[in-house]
């Protein structure tokens, strides 16, 4: 009997859910911060958009007074609707990038912090795949949150903002699932930014020898 | 299992392994040659800086050496894809370390059953297993208890119910009781003894430590990089009684 090296299996993603969903609860504070960083320029991008679709849609419906009240509030008419400025979109950049820096700092710490704990899953038996699965699977988890978080957030704020400044007409014509289709948008935009911080940690830390990763400092 | 313990379970040909930093070389093994029969307790021994945990991952395939040859039951580690180098890793070895490396936002009963998780085992069957091996070590009621609540002593024996999990054939430590006071080191020798005598694992253990000379069955000294001397049971307790 020659004894021989089968293959290892692919671990079930029910059990890499369930392995990613405890480890980030068990960091709960810590991933709560890089949640924050999503969270923030999230709920800035939601709530410039979602101002102008609320406008947007109040507009028609307005009283001549309350139009003029509008427009010397400072939102701007083109062609009949609202839309972002290029002062918008500059500081919607701009806040992105920040955040887009922080989220990558952040994920990059993340993963270097646990190079130890990733040779030890790969002393274990864990493959490559497994281990870039637990970490993308902890960046969408957290592109949800902060995404959801986030887009709840500004288009709250927004809605709160113009109710107070206009009146009661904002709730009366209230665009729903425009708002509802900004918040969405822009937890995917949460989510990609998550992943795009996660990636290139993951991948090298998922290729490391596992001697090479065991050797780290804690 | 005892019966075949004539074939080598782990067989080093003309191991090198050289690490480069920039313009430096450090040469931490300069061929290394060394068969290791199924069943053996052997002790690595050697000063600081001499190769044992590079020696240590050669043979349990966690780093590729940068000449020669590693065999692990005859099978040439160099020649196996991912896929089957994690099931080597999984299924053959366990690997005991200095620093217990145990996953620390795990419980210790969620740290002794990943490797069986890994293996693809049912719930059902790992949760029995990882109970039954806590038992084993003695630590059946701390089961809930993470890293961070145990003592070094409880966290290295769950890090040995953890080596056992899949039934490996090969038990590899790097300095097991290097962070252990005396009688909490003398406990896990007892242990890792015990599971020798008891299931003929084999167990390759790197170690400064003195005592674990007496339940060794085959003794190896490096020295820079290079197998210095290998001494059998027989030999050693004179040479150790002329240190006594
Ligand atoms: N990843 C690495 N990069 C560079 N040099 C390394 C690396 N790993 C080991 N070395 C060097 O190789 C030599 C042997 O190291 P090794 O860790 O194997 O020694 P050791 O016998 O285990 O020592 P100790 O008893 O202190 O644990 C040392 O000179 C060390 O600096
Ligand atoms: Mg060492």
């Amino acid at each position: 009997m020659r004894p021989t090296v089968e293959r290892q299996v692919v671990l079930p993603w029910a059990q890499v859910l369930r392995i990613s969903f405890n480890a980030l609860r068990a960091r709960l504070f810590r991933s709560l911060i890089t949640t924050a960083t999503l969270v923030l320029a999230v709920a800035f991008v939601a709530y410039t958009f979602a101002v102008y679709a609320l406008l947007n849609a109040l507009w028609p419906h307005a009283p001549s007074e309350l139009q003029e009240k509008i427009v010397s509030s400072g939102y701007e008419l083109f062609a009949g609707t609202f839309g972002s400025t290029p002062k918008d979109r500059w500081l919607i950049a701009l806040s992105l990038l920040v955040c887009a820096v922080g989220i990558v700092n952040a994920q990059l710490m993340a993963v270097t912090e646990r190079f130890r704990e990733i040779g030890t899953l790969k002393c274990l038996g864990a493959l490559d795949s497994f281990v870039i699965k637990l970490f993308v699977l902890e960046a969408v988890y957290q592109g949800l949150l902060g995404g959801a978080a986030g887009s709840a957030l500004g288009v709250l704020v927004a809605s709160v903002t113009l109710l107070v400044k206009f009146g009661t007409a904002v709730v009366r014509h209230f665009p729903a699932l425009e708002l509802a289709w900004i918040a969405a948008w822009s937890t995917g935009l949460a989510m990609l930014l998550s992943l795009t911080g996660v990636l290139y940690p993951a991948w090298v830390a998922a290729r490391m020898e596992p001697a090479l990763a065991l050797r780290t400092e804690q | 299992m005892n019966g075949n313990g004539a074939h080598n379970v782990v067989r080093l040909v003309d191991v090198v392994k050289v690490f480069r930093m920039g313009q430096q070389e450090v040469q931490a093994l300069r061929g290394v040659n060394l068969a290791i029969r199924s069943g053996e307790y052997i002790s690595i021994m050697g000063p600081s800086g001499s190769g044992k945990s590079t020696l240590f991952n050669m043979i349990g395939a966690l780093d590729k050496p940068t000449s020669g040859r590693v065999f692990i039951d005859e099978v040439d580690v160099s020649q196996l894809d991912a896929y089957e180098l994690a099931w080597l890793r999984c299924r053959k070895i366990g690997y005991i370390f200095q620093t217990f490396n145990l996953i620390q936002v795990m419980t210790a009963i969620e740290n002794v059953t990943l490797p069986m998780i890994f293996a693809g085992m049912s719930r059902d069957e790992y949760m029995e297993k990882g109970m039954e091996l806590l038992k084993l070590v003695g630590l059946a009621e701390r089961y809930q208890h993470k890293p961070p609540e145990l003592s070094g002593g409880q966290q290295q024996r769950v890090a040995v119910a953890r080596a056992l999990a899949n039934d490996p054939a090969i038990i590899l430590a790097d300095e097991p009781t290097g962070n252990l006071d005396l009688t909490t080191g003398e406990e896990i020798i007892t242990l890792l003894k015990h599971l020798s005598k008891e299931r003929g694992v084999t167990i390759i253990s790197a170690t400064h430590d003195i005592k674990m000379l007496n339940v060794s069955d085959r003794v190896v000294w490096i020295r820079d990089g290079r197998v210095d001397r290998i001494e059998d049971r027989e030999k050693l307790k004179i040479s150790v009684g002329e240190v006594a």
